[in-house]
């Protein structure tokens, strides 16, 4: 892993926060930045960048962790097929323990339900194939990374000719929310880290036309700290400067056009659907659903099931703090009734969460 | 031994129980032909302190890069006695057993059992076997008890880090979680991460030889990993504890691995690793123990105790920055021991 070392050089991290500072010093407001992904947020906690940048940069987390982003509707739906006999629930680790209105996937598991943590879609096929004669679903959680692999899968369990696999469709899409959230006159976003893996399968001119109605810069930014840094800095010039763009500092990676092969994947097996978002709400084409040829794989129509109605936590800020309106000390459950071994809301359960970032690495 | 397989009766306490413990267990384990028919085992009375201590071991699979159950149970009971500072004496085995565990895969785990102990100059004095129906176990757990005793009067404790320590660690971490982990979920890595499992007990009897009362703290940061085990330590003895994120000794397979699968190294399990506190002074030293150990070519000073925030762990990161270090909260890696 030379990258890891590379791009954690401590006298290049030096030098660029240094030119930061003399980039803003003379600026005369503090330059609000959103880091769209959650992987981003964790890096930031990770390295403790909030604090070597100067006061005059706000860093603010955004709405791209997939989970936290997950309404609790789509936990109760994944309760309700757990509690199904001849079921296994193949899921990414953290969905199990995200609470629902009154119950979870890990309550599930100690009430006798099946419940499988994969690594990859893949390893749901190999459940399905390995156990004919019980119902495999797979919790389809995420954005444009990981939804090509779940398209892969579904492709695979067709050519297999497997009956027993299915997936709960919860897929997401950028920059559908960086939009609403540009569009949203309590917050002030002044530039957006755009997210590093999705940007490698969407491309970074997918965000062309989010600049074009808003005016608002873009910088798609690598997970490592000099990515980073550099991602601010580069931001930072374009907001001194009055400028809107979108930039690329991640092109080790990520080219204009993106990963054509993955979207063509995805285009094959999904079509765009509106799409809840916990506390953003429904926001129109930022979701994908199986198209009707797929329709078998579909665990919503292949199982009927009652759910029970959503109730989220009351007092939960998850909503807030997903659209970076406020940060996790703000909230009142925050350490003390909302812990990661005891979480209410979603963002302090993910890896990727804002909340859980800050209880584990919070200073 | 007629059946290649265990079944049922070997649990019994019957006829079948006496064939396995007298062809199997006993000879390998034990070394001699014919096992004390007595319910306990005798020691004879120690002078000084005693250390006791107990652990199950559920580890999936049973095999793994490096060593298996049984090697593992040997060390995880030998390593906690030495961290209190003890010098192991005896320690019991208890076999829970799933009807239809190859006879020849038991054979390999007691013979490693037995290598284990071997190494650590510890003898298996006393054991109990039981077999449980297909299902109701998973291949094999293990339970060891050990006996220790403390011929010394020093006080190491996890209540005894001082401001002014030095916090060294004998070698790379969350190589053992991420061996299993690497093993289990078939993870296709370039090359092969293999548990750190090993006997400590004799590099801590030269850092208490040597050291003597500048040896304030030890403890080997298994389940939870380095992060959870030095959070417990800067609580109980009420002090900070910073970390310096490039002194880390880190596998590169580890950290690719656990980069990949959102891991942090620092909450890895590790089962052949010792987290030493001692006086700023005596660092040095101890690190030259350390290394000179087959245990501990890698070994490093990794961070500093002070007083400045009570029960708080820090770490310095790459790039000059600071995060604050927590204890592992949830499940992390289930059945990694």
């Amino acid at each position: 892993m030379k990258y890891q070392t590379e791009f954690r050089d401590p006298q290049l991290a030096k030098g660029l926060l240094e030119t930061i500072a003399a980039t803003v010093c003379d600026y005369p407001q503090v330059i609000t930045l959103m880091e769209v992904c959650g992987t981003h947020t964790m890096a930031i906690y990770q390295h403790g960048i909030r604090a070597l940048l100067p006061e005059k940069i706000r860093l603010i987390s955004g709405p791209g962790c997939p989970v936290c982003v997950t309404p609790v509707s789509y936990v109760d739906h994944a309760v309700a097929l757990a509690r199904r006999p001849e079921t296994i629930i193949a899921t990414f680790g953290d969905m199990v323990r995200v609470p629902g209105s009154s119950s979870s996937l890990l309550h599930e598991q100690a009430r006798g339900a099946t419940i499988k943590i994969v690594y990859s879609p893949l390893d749901a096929v190999t459940l399905a194939e390995k156990n004919p004669a019980t119902d495999v679903v797979f919790l389809g959680v995420g954005f444009e990374t990981t939804t090509p692999t779940i398209a892969g899968a579904i492709l695979t369990a067709a050519g297999k000719n497997l009956d027993n696999f299915y997936v709960l469709c919860s897929h997401k899409t950028m920059p559908g929310p960086m939009a609403a959230l540009a569009g949203d006159p309590e917050l002030q976003v002044d530039g957006y880290l755009c997210p590093a893996h999705v940007s490698a399968i969407i491309g970074a001119n997918a965000y062309q036309p989010l600049v074009d109605a808003y005016q608002v810069p873009c910088v798609v930014t690598g997970f490592e700290p000099l990515d980073v840094l550099q991602g601010v800095l580069m931001l930072a010039r374009q907001v001194i400067n009055g400028e809107s763009r979108v930039e690329n500092q991640y092109n080790r990676v990520v080219k204009a056009d993106g990963n054509r092969k993955a979207q063509e994947l995805l285009k094959q097996v999904f079509e765009p659907c509106d799409a809840d978002w916990r506390g953003i709400g429904k926001i129109p084409d930022s979701g994908l659903q199986l198209r009707s040829d797929y329709a078998r794989f579909d665990a919503a129509q292949q199982f009927p099931v009652d759910i029970e109605p959503a109730v989220e936590h009351q007092g939960c800020l998850c909503g807030e703090i997903l659209k970076g309106k406020v940060r996790p000390n703000d909230c009142p459950l925050f350490r003390t009734t909302c812990t990661p071994e005891d979480p209410v809301g979603a963002c302090m359960v993910s890896s990727e969460g804002t909340c859980a970032a800050e209880y584990k690495y919070g200073t | 031994m007629k059946s290649d397989v265990i079944l049922l009766g070997h649990g019994s306490g019957g006829k079948l129980s006496h064939q396995l413990l007298d062809d199997l267990i006993v000879p390998i384990l034990s070394g001699i032909d014919q096992r004390d028919q007595n319910d306990a085992a005798v020691l004879a009375a120690q002078h000084g302190r005693l250390a006791f201590t107990t652990d199950s071991y559920v580890v999936d699979p049973i095999f793994f890069p490096g060593g298996n159950i049984g090697d593992l149970a040997i060390h995880g009971t030998v390593n906690d006695l030495a961290m209190a500072g003890a010098t192991p004496v005896a320690i019991s085995v208890g076999l829970i057993i799933e009807e239809g565990l190859a006879i020849s895969e038991l054979k390999k785990i007691l013979e490693s059992m037995r290598v284990a102990a071997g190494q650590a100059d510890v003898t298996i004095v006393t054991g109990d076997t039981k077999v449980v129906p297909r299902g109701k176990a998973d291949k094999l757990f293990i339970n060891t008890s050990g006996i220790g005793v403390i011929e010394h009067d020093l006080e190491i404790s996890g209540s005894n880090a001082q401001a002014g320590d030095k916090i060294l660690i004998n070698g790379t971490i969350g190589d053992h979680g991420m061996a299993v982990l690497a093993c289990r979920e078939g993870l296709e890595l370039e090359s092969a991460i293999v548990t750190d499992s090993a006997p400590l007990n004799g590099m801590v009897n030269e850092l208490i030889e040597e050291l003597g009362e500048q040896l304030h703290t030890l403890r080997d940061p298994t389940r939870g990993g380095v992060a959870t085990t030095l959070k417990e330590i800067a609580l109980q003895s009420q002090v900070e504890i910073t970390l310096s994120e490039t002194t880390l000794p880190i596998n590169p397979s580890v950290n690719g691995a656990c980069a990949i699968l959102g891991l942090d190294p620092l909450f890895v399990a590790n089962e052949g690793k010792l987290l030493a506190f001692v006086a700023e002074e005596a660092a040095d030293q101890a690190l030259a123990i350390l290394q000179r150990h087959l245990h501990g070519e890698q070994a490093a000073i990794i961070g500093e105790v002070t007083a400045t925030a009570p029960g708080k762990v820090r770490l310095k990161t790459a790039i000059g920055g600071l995060r604050a270090i927590e204890m592992l909260a949830g499940e992390h890696l289930p059945r990694i021991c």
